[in-house]
């Protein structure tokens, strides 16, 4: 059975769509809001402002994450900031600006409607978080300062140092509280969702086990949201945190809601080389670093040489004999072109052999230049926490010599589908944020998963819940002693115990890191229908490895990381196969999705307009079947794609 | 490297603990201290025995998730940097390392090295907030704030929730938390309009959850991850002061 794909984008110009829609859309009154009940399961910037705003509603709100308190929710590690189309650095920004560079920095793969919808609620975004006491970035006048970006030729992004991520989210944290305490929002910390239950095609609850006492619990609900972020974490090393996981999300495809995309991951230019096969986690440095620093290799191979061997500091390269190939290659952009771009660009030095750590694989990100200008006071000013992070784990101080960086797995864009309401294929389950799929196309632009996190949280979902939530004002409390909740829990319990009584050889970590290096080498910065097919069945192998071989210590019922990891492990198996299978679909390169049969002559991405303007949805149809590929048009009407420009 | 690690092993929130020690070896300078423990920790699930548990997410010093006292300091050696930002570059080589949780009765043990720490989210909700509907507010702009006053807040902000300044505490007190966030509101317009009622409900939070009274020992500044200044002490007395003179 094919997924029934109604985007509901509504008629009409792109900048009355939002107006039309919420005027059109019904709403839910006070006292049946009180009658209504909402899970969200998440607490990053997405689920806490949705939480919050529909608490604030009247709705009886659930809300679920599985760190110790809401506040840890992944969003907190963004560095640089948030985009709006403020326009007030009087640079020619406006709401259709923001709109078009989003359009054009995704690749023309993501939909018009929701993009321009972003733009036009970004505004509102910065006003929100001023009043809940943000501390945003000022300037000497008391006004709020802006910074660039990547992907655009004006200054739109706010921030707050380099811990926007944290202030916003400590912002809808915040608001949280006041909902909790207001008694309209109950939150469950140290808990993860399992399993989604589905009654009659409609969301109706989830299962979830208290990762304290280990015990499986049952909670229902008129609409369940899902905003558990993106599954970057596929890759085992990348910027995500230790506990993000894609389980979430791939228990809704799993049940049935459509998955869109799930190819697209962005692999970010600036972050910290990998130093060796005992590392966990890898350390991004901020986008924003680029607005001041200047990518670089040495263009001759012997100065490689002696830097890898010792023998020269960078800071001994001549200017004349350094190659910024970003600014050479991008003039109008230079290093500010988007993430996509610049990691590609990275890739191709490094594989022409001029990557200047023992590895190969880093690139030099150098301020002097900026210390030159500016001084090394207003540098520390501006990145103070960053170097000081640099230094930490690299014990190289970056003031004195660049610091050496290379690309790394950062987000997705994919995601489950969503219509314009937010809502899956499965009515009443909604998803928000980097759960979901909808605005960022084949690339995300950088300080623009704050804007769609909260754009999603406070200003669009409250509205848009409201509108299924209508029909239900006459729907009972769920009752979770039903057939659909009872067999959701059997399989989540039998699931667990599966998985305990294998007592194999392997670690958890041991076939993670498995996953991660096939991911990395063949779903990774470039792919190649070879790469992707060898991918799957390497997958397919080591899922049947996990499943014959992995060793899960410690019990059930108890508090059990082991038990945690290996949950979300079997998930990323499944996932990552998906992932290829996607990418293997998808021939051409777009934004992330970079396709090595399909470049120009000067190695750029070279997409097919005729044929792959859609949003590829697949279908689950079982662990060890091929899904079913859907597809939604994107029927573009407002921009023509054109092949994206950041050379003049 | 080669580490003999003496961990506090708890198997829940009512058993009895104790020190265990292990030993790490083959571990590089530039591992961190949290991947030290993955280390250890794989190598448990190899032999069959229970890892260790222990707080952690972000590795980016950010989240708050991790904690830790390593060798009877809060977070370790480093200076204003959390447990993940620790490199093994820091001990010497063949040093032997105890690692205990957060040493406070208002963070009881969950497990191991993990504690509870709701108590933090608790005394935010009795008023760390500013009491603003989504989408009923100015422009951004519409109040200019001296670029002075939004560093200060954002000085205070900075404040990740660790729980790091209570459990080095003497007194156990959580003052520095709380200052933290009424201070950085206290610097806004936007936070000033329920300041009184803030610091009053936030400080009455905190004693009925059994945190101690602040003697200026100054322990917490000297721990805290962000090094967050015992000035907001300061000026959450300050306010919380003016605020009851106002009753």
């Amino acid at each position: 059975m094919a997924l029934k794909l109604d985007s509901k984008i509504p008629a009409g110009e792109l900048a009355q769509k939002w107006s039309n829609h919420k005027a059109a859309i019904k709403v839910v009154s006070p006292a049946n809001k009180r009658k209504l009940d909402i899970i969200i399961v998440g607490t990053g910037l997405g689920g806490a402002s949705a939480a919050a705003s529909l608490g604030e509603l009247g709705y009886n709100v659930k809300v679920f994450c599985i760190q110790d308190s809401p506040r840890r929710a992944h969003s907190i590690a963004a560095q640089g900031g948030i985009n709006a189309a403020k326009n007030y650095q009087n640079d020619n920004d406006s709401v259709y600006r923001l709109f078009y560079d989003t359009i054009k920095g995704g690749d023309y793969r993501a939909r018009e409607a929701n993009v321009y919808r972003l733009a036009e609620v970004s505004n509102l975004i910065i006003d929100q978080c001023v009043a809940q006491g943000v501390p945003f970035a000022r300037e000497y006048g008391g006004l709020l300062a802006n910074r660039s970006f990547g992907g655009a030729q004006v200054s739109r992004t706010f921030y707050a140092r380099g811990q926007t991520g944290q202030q916003l989210l400590l912002g809808a944290y915040a608001a949280l509280n006041k909902e909790i305490a207001a008694g309209s929002v109950k939150s469950y910390p140290r808990h993860e969702m399992l399993d989604i239950v589905i009654e009659d095609g409609e969301a109706r609850g989830i299962i979830a086990r208290n990762l304290v006492t280990g015990e499986i619990e049952r909670h229902g609900a008129h609409a369940v949201v899902i905003a558990t972020g993106g599954y970057g974490n596929v890759f085992f090393l990348s910027t995500n945190a230790m506990a993000s996981n894609g389980s979430a999300a791939f228990q809704c495809y799993r049940k049935g809601a459509g998955f869109a995309n799930p190819c697209f991951t962005q692999i970010h230019p600036t972050c910290i080389p990998v130093h060796g096969d005992q590392q966990s986690k890898l350390t991004l440095m901020s986008e924003s670093l680029r607005n001041d620093g200047r990518i670089w290799v040495p263009k001759n191979i012997e100065d490689v040489k002696a830097i890898r061997s010792g023998a020269k500091k960078p800071s001994d390269i001549a200017e004349e004999d350094r190659d910024y190939y970003l600014e050479r290659r991008y003039p109008a952009f230079g290093n500010l072109v988007p993430r996509d771009v610049a990691s590609r660009a990275a890739k191709e030095r490094c594989d022409a052999g001029y990557g200047v750590n023992e590895t190969g694989l880093a690139v030099f990100l150098d301020f002097k230049t900026a210390i030159e200008r500016l001084g090394k006071d207003v540098i520390k000013q501006r990145y103070g926490n960053l170097f000081d992070m640099y230094e930490e784990i690299t014990d190289v101080n970056p003031y004195e010599q660049p610091m050496q960086i290379f690309p790394a797995v950062h987000y997705t864009m994919g995601g489950i589908w969503v219509d314009y309401n937010l809502m899956t294929t499965i009515p009443g389950l909604y998803a928000i944020g980097e759960a979901n799929f909808s605005d960022h196309g084949a690339n995300r632009l950088g300080a623009s998963a704050l804007m769609q996190g909260l754009a999603d949280g406070y200003f669009v979902l409250p509205y848009t819940i409201g509108d299924y939530l209508s029909h239900k004002i006459q729907a009972p409390k769920v009752d979770t002693k039903t057939a659909a909740f009872d067999e959701a829990e059997k399989s989540v319990k039998e699931r667990i115990a599966k998985l305990f009584a294998i007592n194999g050889k392997q670690s958890v970590d041991d076939i993670h890191k498995k996953l991660g290096h096939i991911m990395w080498e063949n779903v990774g910065m470039a792919r190649t229908k070879e790469s992707l097919e060898k991918a799957i069945a390497e997958i397919q192998a080591l899922r049947k490895e996990f499943w014959k071989d992995v060793k899960v210590v410690g019990t059930a019922d108890s508090f059990n990381v082991e038990l945690e990891k290996a949950l979300r492990l079997a998930d990323f198996l499944e996932l990552g196969e998906l992932m290829a299978r996607d990418a293997l679909n998808r021939e051409e390169s777009c934004g992330g999705h970079f396709r090595s049969e399909h470049q120009t002559e000067e190695g750029e991405a070279k997409r097919d307009d005729e044929n792959f303007v859609y949003a590829a949805v697949w279908e689950y149809k079982g662990m060890d079947e091929a899904p079913e590929l859907n597809k939604e048009p994107l029927n573009l009407e407002f921009v023509h794609p054109a092949q994206r420009n950041y050379k003049d | 490297m080669k580490f003999t690690l003496k961990i506090w092993r708890q198997k829940d929130a009512k058993a009895k603990g104790g020190f265990q020690t292990y030993t790490v070896d083959n571990i590089s300078p530039d591992t961190s201290f949290l991947e030290m423990l993955d280390i250890l920790n794989n190598d448990l699930v190899h032999k069959g025995e229970e890892p260790v548990a222990f707080d952690h997410d972000c590795r980016e010093g950010i989240c708050g998730m991790c904690s830790l006292h390593i060798d009877g300091r809060a977070h370790g050696p480093g200076t204003a940097a959390t447990t993940c930002q620790i490199y093994m570059r820091k001990f010497e080589d063949g040093a032997t390392i105890t690692i205990e949780p957060w040493r406070s009765a208002a963070f009881p043990v969950i497990k191991d090295l993990v504690v509870n720490r709701s108590a933090y989210d608790q005394i935010l909700q009795a008023g760390g907030f500013v009491s603003v509907r989504t989408n009923s507010v100015p422009d951004g702009n519409a109040i200019p704030i001296p670029k002075a006053d939004a560093d200060e807040s954002m000085d205070a902000a900075a404040c990740v929730g660790c729980g790091a300044c209570a459990a080095t505490c003497k007194n156990g007190s959580a003052m520095l938390f709380v200052a933290a966030r009424v201070s950085s509101l206290a610097k806004l317009p936007q936070g000033r309009v329920e300041g009184a009622r803030r610091a009053k409900a936030m400080v009455a939070k905190m004693d009925e959850l059994g945190f101690g009274n602040c003697t200026n020992t100054g322990a917490c500044q000297a721990e805290c991850p962000k090094a967050i200044s015992i000035a907001h002490i300061a000026r959450l007395n300050r306010e919380f002061l003016a605020a009851k003179f106002e009753d």
